[in-house]
């Protein structure tokens, strides 16, 4: 059997277009050997989960600067749910202060990887979490 | 955990779940993969099979977005696979076509799939004309396969389309002259993207002269057509569609067409034979060390590699007589 | 600069001290680093002498403030006769809470007004539309219609301020509701100062709020522009902006470069419009960034100076000097503050307030030291208006007209960058121009490629970051951030909906009916917004019809 690539969805949900974060761990998730799929901006819930689904992602990454994770990081994974993908791997990242990190957790987001994060934190995080 | 039959009987349904699963299943050369092949291929045949190619930058995700909002608006379903190269030091791979065709997601008659060039045991080719098959046993009307047209595996992969178009952009230096020969034979259909651009008309001609001489030299019937598009203003869009379906027809109508499939699929199966075999063999030699043993001994010159191989074949194929 | 026997002198001299000195102290203890580079990649060398300089003519390269080329200031008497204007950006939640915040910031001292715009009112969008949702007043006001603006203006004299507003796709109904104000409080629009950003290439090369594709958003980008110049005259038409492209990674000449691009993409378009460069060039603003390396940020502002100029005068033939200035505004960068040791930021804003009042910029915002995980809270927020204060009064800066000039460094460093910044308008030029150059995303990769080689060095450990790589600390998680709550969403959507039913619709649906005809006609659209805005039509319905006329921009992403 070939050997398995972690497939891994980069998304920006919401309005804000700073995408410096982003797309720097798009190049830095495919040198980890990771296979990345880069949504762009103005995603909707509705729109990553999908494209999670076809792509039959492992990971989902979420960025948000623009304090609207609390918003949008639990809808994606409730959405998930409902189409009934139960192995992915949501992580998120940005600008999100730490008091709010149990609450994304407790909606299932597996981590927050706050402002200041080294990359290959959340490199070995990903390779260590990843379902299957 | 779903079985293989269940699955397939949901991707047969239509479910977009179970089609994204099976193509994980081909793309990891999972164990369960030969047999869903099989079951699928009994409901392959029906999709339309359109390739796109092209140097980077010359607009074909943008052109792929276009054509396919064009045939949804006929009400038609589309399967997109998207192909990008894997890189040959990380192994992974930046798939940003997907990126370019956001207005697409979310209708649900669209089916979009990146995939990474890898290192497929079975052929880059093989390996996408699978997911292909799986889409089209889905139910998708039409199946666009896109690629970046610089190496010889891209270019193989678009012998699998019923149409090829290669898209070409001004402004990105000689591009006739770098693209590999191969893809340029192999096109049914010439776009020319970014036609607003300077440089425009010239590549036109230069792409004309071109097809002419190559039509005169092969004697086609097909004298593949050349369409300025402007990907981004939506302009020359019909145009493209109108030349695709002209293609179809000819693909029908002309007797060449049941050599070619004949070729394709003879092709076809001599690779699937191949690989297969090979992938046994391979198995074979290293699991027991062998191949590792046979390696020093070539090193010391002890063994001839050329000798090795006809013992092995003698060893392990036995053709009947 | 030294005559060429002096120079040989010095050279001979400096081969002297490198032998013999100098070899000694490195034999004996060696340098901190094998190469010494700024932030943006650029090596620096141990010592600058008059040998570095020795090629300029201080007449021709530097001349005297508020004279061509302008690289030591735009102005005769710069900060000795005024200091630059204290702007500090604010913006959040409702109207009235913002309205608060300005006054408070007024009183404090501030001198200037700057409005952040919400993501849903930056990008065309009412706070009850399905994109609007939990995005409402969270990185600034929420301003849906002329009532709206009312409020967040109520008790602030128009003809006192300068109100600077970040607002770009939309920039034409915010100034048109802006305008409608300064008519209710009976003040002419010959009085009305300030300016808008207007900057939509930007916005396509790392900001993302754009609406429209290039060419319509263009067209639009010129009508503000044109009727400023007949209508507004102290109006600052477009505030073109660099600020964004250094947070998104770029090195200090390619913000120098790539906003000079979208400059001299602005004043083309103004002069294909058949305007007269003098007649507009005059009140086209910038905004730039501020980093930590003082030395490399004052090189930039007079490289840019410099280069400016000279774009001005040979390129588009500009004879009036007011057309040839550089005229900016300054905002520390946010990118640089840390979430870890945020009392650190504070140190950091300092430098980088210095940095921009020795660069000469003509406004700035000072940045508050909580801003890594929030808006800032109010008492940050004075900490950086004192930062200001601090640094006009305190430190000397203010004192003396342009005091790096003629340093080794300081000027070898602005000639480094002006030769950059030249490199890349050719190549910009080579490739069709600024638009052409952010449709194939050159503009984007080379952003990106800066980008990821500074955060591969912060990684090594090569370039030393306080608190993030060096001198960590473990800390206690921030107390008492800034929350703005959901509920402002519902209040405005609550408002809209009485806003709706209780407008004249006869007058409503006219103002928007013409809208769209000024639109289709190629007319300048102002005077059709401003009278929509009077008749109650929101940011949305506004832009909607403009979304239905020239359809949506959909970006090409490269990563």
């Amino acid at each position: 059997m070939a050997k398995k690539k972690i497939k891994i969805i980069v998304a920006k949900p919401g309005l804000d277009g700073h995408d410096r974060g982003a797309k720097l761990l798009c190049r830095i998730f495919a040198e980890a050997g990771m296979e990345v799929v880069y949504t762009g901006l103005r995603q909707t819930p509705e729109m990553i989960a999908e494209a999670a689904l076809q792509e039959d992602a492992d990971v989902v990454g979420l960025s948000s600067l623009s304090g609207v994770h609390s918003y949008f990081f639990p809808k994606v994974v409730k959405i998930l749910k409902e189409k009934e993908i139960n192995d992915v791997l949501v992580v998120g990242g940005g600008i999100i202060p730490e008091e709010d990190i149990p609450e994304l957790k407790k909606a299932g987001v597996a981590e927050i990887f706050g402002p200041g994060t080294y990359t290959d934190k959340i490199v070995q995080f990903i390779q260590e979490n990843v379902t299957g | 955990m779903i079985t293989t039959d269940d699955c397939i009987e949901q991707l047969l349904a239509g479910s977009d779940r179970a089609l994204a699963r099976t193509i994980t299943w081909l793309e990891n050369d999972d164990p369960r993969a030969p047999d869903c092949m099989e079951k699928l291929y009994p409901h392959t045949g029906n999709a339309f099979v359109l390739g796109l190619t092209g140097s980077p930058g010359a607009g074909k995700s943008s052109l792929t977005d276009q054509i396919a909002r064009f045939y949804r608006k006929q009400d038609k379903t589309v399967g997109i696979v998207a192909v990008d190269p894997s890189s040959p030091f990380s192994g992974g791979a930046l798939l940003g076509d997907r990126v370019r065709m956001n207005q697409l997601v979310g209708d649900p008659g669209v089916f979009i799939r990146s995939m990474a060039t890898r290192g497929f045991l079975g052929g880059l080719a093989q390996a996408t004309d699978n997911v292909i098959m799986a889409m089209a046993a889905s139910g998708k009307d039409i199946v666009i396969v896109e690629t970046v047209g610089v190496g010889q595996d891209e270019i193989d992969i678009m012998r699998i389309a019923d149409t090829i178009c290669l898209v070409l952009a001004p402004g990105f230096g000689d591009i006739i002259q770098s693209m590999k020969a191969g893809v340029m034979e192999i096109a049914d259909i010439f776009v020319i993207n970014k036609s607003d651009h300077d440089g425009a008309d010239q590549l036109y001609s230069e792409v004309n002269s071109r097809v002419l001489q190559d039509t005169k030299i092969k004697k086609n019937h097909w004298a593949a057509p050349v369409v300025k598009t402007v990907a981004t203003e939506k302009e020359g869009i019909e145009a493209l569609a109108e030349a695709i379906e002209a293609h179809q027809h000819q693909l029908r109508d002309s007797e060449g067409f049941l050599e070619k499939r004949r070729e394709r699929i003879r092709e076809q199966t001599f690779q699937m034979i191949h690989f297969a075999l090979f992938r046994l063999l391979r198995e074979q030699l290293i699991e027991n060390g062998r191949m590792e043993q046979l390696v020093d001994a070539i090193i010391e010159r002890k063994e001839n590699p050329y000798r090795a191989m006809r013992d092995i074949v003698d060893e392990f194929i036995k053709i009947p007589a | 600069m030294a005559g060429v026997n002096k120079l040989e002198e010095v050279k001979s001299n400096r081969e002297k001290w490198e032998q013999g000195p100098l070899d000694k102290a490195l034999s004996r203890f060696g340098e901190r680093q094998k190469t010494f580079t700024s932030i943006s990649g650029t090596p620096i060398n141990r010592l600058y002498t008059p040998e570095d300089i020795s090629e300029g003519n201080y007449l021709t390269d530097l001349g005297f403030p508020g004279d061509y080329p302008y690289t030591r200031g735009v102005q005769p008497t710069m900060y000795r006769g005024r200091f630059w204007t204290m702007r500090q950006y604010a913006g959040f939640g409702s109207a009235t809470e913002t309205n608060s915040r300005y006054r408070y910031l007024l009183e404090k001292g501030q001198t200037g007004l700057s409005v952040a715009f919400d993501l849903p009112t930056q990008a065309g969008y009412d706070s009850d539309h399905a994109l609007s949702m939990g995005e409402v007043g969270k990185v600034g006001v929420a301003i849906d219609s002329i009532d709206d603006m009312r409020l967040l203006f109520d008790r602030i004299p128009l003809d006192k301020v300068t109100t600077s507003m970040t607002i770009n796709a939309p920039a034409a109904v915010l100034l048109a509701m802006y305008l409608a104000l300064a008519e209710e409080q009976s003040v002419s629009w010959e009085k009305v100062g300030g300016t808008v950003q207007n900057d939509v290439l930007k916005e396509f090369i790392c900001r993302g709020q754009y609406i429209y594709p290039p060419g319509p958003t263009m067209r639009l980008t010129v009508d503000l522009i044109e009727f400023c110049q007949q209508h507004v005259p102290r109006w600052n038409t477009i505030s073109i902006s660099g600020y964004h492209i250094r947070e998104a990674g770029s090195t200090a000449a390619q913000e120098m470069a790539f906003t000079i691009a979208d400059g001299i993409a602005y004043a083309q378009a103004c002069v294909d419009r058949g305007m007269d460069v003098d007649k507009f060039a005059g009140r086209l603003s910038f905004f730039f960034n501020s980093f930590t390396n003082v030395l490399e940020e004052v090189a930039k502002f007079r490289a840019g100076r410099r280069y400016w100029a000279r774009v001005m005068k040979e390129r588009f033939g500009a004879k009036s000097s007011r057309s040839m200035m550089l005229r900016y505004h300054v905002q520390t960068g946010g990118v640089t503050l840390t979430a870890q040791q945020p009392l650190n930021n504070i140190v950091r804003v300092g430098l980088q307030a210095y940095a921009a009042a020795l660069g000469g910029c003509q406004s700035l915002h000072t940045n508050s030291y909580d801003e890594a995980l929030c808006l800032p809270t109010e008492g940050a927020v004075t900490v950086a208006l004192r930062t200001q204060q601090i640094v006009a009064e305190e430190s000397g800066s203010t004192d003396t007209i342009d005091p790096l000039a003629g340093s080794y460094y300081v000027e070898s460093l602005t000639d480094q960058i002006e030769a950059e910044v030249d490199a890349y308008i050719k190549k910009i030029d080579a490739k069709g121009g600024t638009l052409r150059a952010i449709e194939n995303g050159y503009i984007q990769k080379e952003i990106q490629n800066s980008a990821y080689r500074f955060q591969k060095e912060i990684e090594a450990g090569e370039r030393a970051y306080v608190g993030i790589n060096k001198y960590q600390m473990e800390e206690p998680p921030p107390e008492n951030l800034l929350r703005i709550d959901m509920s402002v969403g519902e209040k405005e959507s609550a408002k809209l909906k009485k806003l709706r039913a209780e407008r004249d619709q006869v007058s409503w649906q006219a103002s928007l009916d013409r809208l769209r005809e000024v639109t289709d006609a190629g007319e300048n659209v102002m005077p059709a917004v401003i009278d929509a805005v009077k008749a109650k039509a929101t940011v949305g319905e506004i832009c909607d019809v403009w979304r239905d006329l020239f359809g949506e921009y959909r970006p090409k992403e490269f990563v």
